[in-house]
């Protein structure tokens, strides 16, 4: 597997070098919003692979607290962290566009309401993680991706009814994508799914080690007090 | 059954008692959300014609906060002299012991809700327009809904470094839903524009969703080792 590592770093390397390519010169520029139209071919891969990655953390949970599998554990805490950065592009990124084409920098439209909520959770996710360093925190934090993934469905209903009673600026591209645009856009789909996953993959390995090096050393203090 | 409802009651009784011989926790809320409530009176002009639009939020934002002052020391009193350690390896069920802190708060956060409510509407000169029974329906519900998770979420943090700080950061996420029912059912309630029903309902749904993820896993987080 770690042989296989450094080529697969490179092909998504070489992927989103080329997406890039895609994204700046070979897609068309939009009409009416001009060339910040081009951040949606970073921004809406950044949330699907956020999604992808939170879904990933809360199977690693509920696989956690049946089996107790640390491996599983180790995965959770890497799909969280690095789904969290995903998040935080797609967040920074949308007041980026919505400025110049809708003139604010936020509403509280559903999409974005319940994306920044996905974000809170995982952001507490990660601060109890961080605060509870003894061995129950594998547990505590699954039992609260559970929560978290409980919730979403809550706020995505309240928002929707909220925003039917204040109409909001509607979000942009009303199915009618330019083909050009959506071959670009798949292209870059596929490269931050790439990125995403390699980059969880190598956080996952490093949690693991992580963890080995600890117990080693655990192990050692140990025979150090028994001599 | 019966092990299950004497021991909450048990449980709940102990704690009532303790509660009502020290009155830490009942006083601290108290003066905790009157102090809130001046604060607001000041932050927002209560005299405007806006504050029935805003009071709803005020009132839910000062309980919200007050509960965490109770929520906070839910579990501090059974981690003296080991009693949630003993708890662990008797065979009681381990969600008597959930139910009775729940109840417990829940009394608790009622009784601070009894008694600032009268204040809010004497400082915010506020009259519903719409049906006040209703406004002591989404109460019962919402404070449930603050109380369950907050206890659990106490429990949780518990076992975390600077415990007082770690729960309102668990909480206030999952309880954005909510808080946002609440806050909106008032709103609607106390300016008589519309039926609150969606949020009622919606508020249900979190409750029943929200407790039974609880009682599923207390035993989890009690047991966590």
């Amino acid at each position: 597997m770690k042989k296989l590592f450094p080529i697969l770093a490179a092909l998504t390397a070489l992927l989103l070098a080329y997406a890039f390519y895609q994204a700046m010169w070979v897609a068309p520029t939009e009409r009416t919003m001009g060339d910040v139209q081009r951040i949606f071919y970073y921004h809406v891969p950044s949330a699907w692979t956020a999604f992808c990655l939170f879904f990933t953390n809360l199977i690693a949970s509920i696989i956690y607290l049946i089996r107790k599998n640390p491996k599983a554990d180790a995965l959770a805490v890497a799909s969280a962290e690095v789904g969290v950065v995903f998040c935080t592009i797609v967040l920074v990124t949308g007041p980026i566009w919505a400025r110049p084409v809708w003139g604010i920098w936020w509403t509280w439209d559903v999409r974005l309401t319940t994306t920044l909520v996905l974000w809170l959770i995982y952001v507490s996710y990660l601060v109890l993680r961080r605060f509870s360093d003894s061995a129950q925190t594998p547990v505590l934090a699954a039992v609260l991706a559970i929560f978290g993934a409980l919730d979403v469905p809550l706020v995505y209903f309240s928002i929707w009814f909220f925003r039917t009673q204040h109409p909001q600026p509607v979000m942009g591209n009303g199915g009618s994508l330019d083909p050009r645009m959506l071959h670009v856009l798949l292209i870059n789909w596929l490269a931050f799914s790439c990125f995403g996953a390699i980059v969880c993959w190598w956080r996952y390995a490093l949690e693991r080690e992580m963890r080995e090096v600890e117990e080693l050393e655990a192990l050692e203090s140990l025979h150090g007090v028994s001599r | 059954m019966t092990s299950l409802r004497s021991i909450t009651l048990a449980t709940l009784t102990k704690d009532i008692r303790l509660e009502w011989r020290s009155r830490d926790a009942i006083n601290a809320m108290l003066f905790f959300s009157l102090l809130v409530v001046v604060i607001f009176s000041f932050s927002f002009d209560p005299t405007a014609q806006e504050s029935r639009e805003i009071a709803g939020g005020l009132i839910w934002v000062a309980f919200l906060f007050a509960a965490v002052v109770a929520l906070n020391q839910t579990w501090a009193r059974e981690l003296r002299n080991h009693v949630l350690d003993a708890y662990r390896v008797s065979p009681a069920p381990p969600n008597a012991l959930f139910l009775a802190k729940v109840f417990g708060n829940f009394i608790l956060v009622s009784i601070l809700e009894a008694v600032m409510a009268p204040l809010f509407v004497v400082f915010y000169n506020l009259r519903s327009l719409g049906p006040a029974w209703q406004l002591a329906l989404v109460a019962i519900l919402g404070t449930w809904a603050l109380v369950v998770n907050g206890t659990f979420f106490a429990a949780i943090s518990l076992r975390t470094r600077s415990r007082e700080m770690m729960l309102p950061l668990l909480l206030f996420p999952i309880s954005i839903p909510a808080v946002q029912s609440m806050v909106e059912a008032t709103r609607i309630i106390l300016s008589g524009d519309g039926s609150p029903r969606f949020w009622i309902v919606l508020l249900l749904t979190y409750d029943v969703v929200f407790t039974t993820a609880c009682l599923g896993l207390f035993e989890t987080i009690l047991q966590a080792e």
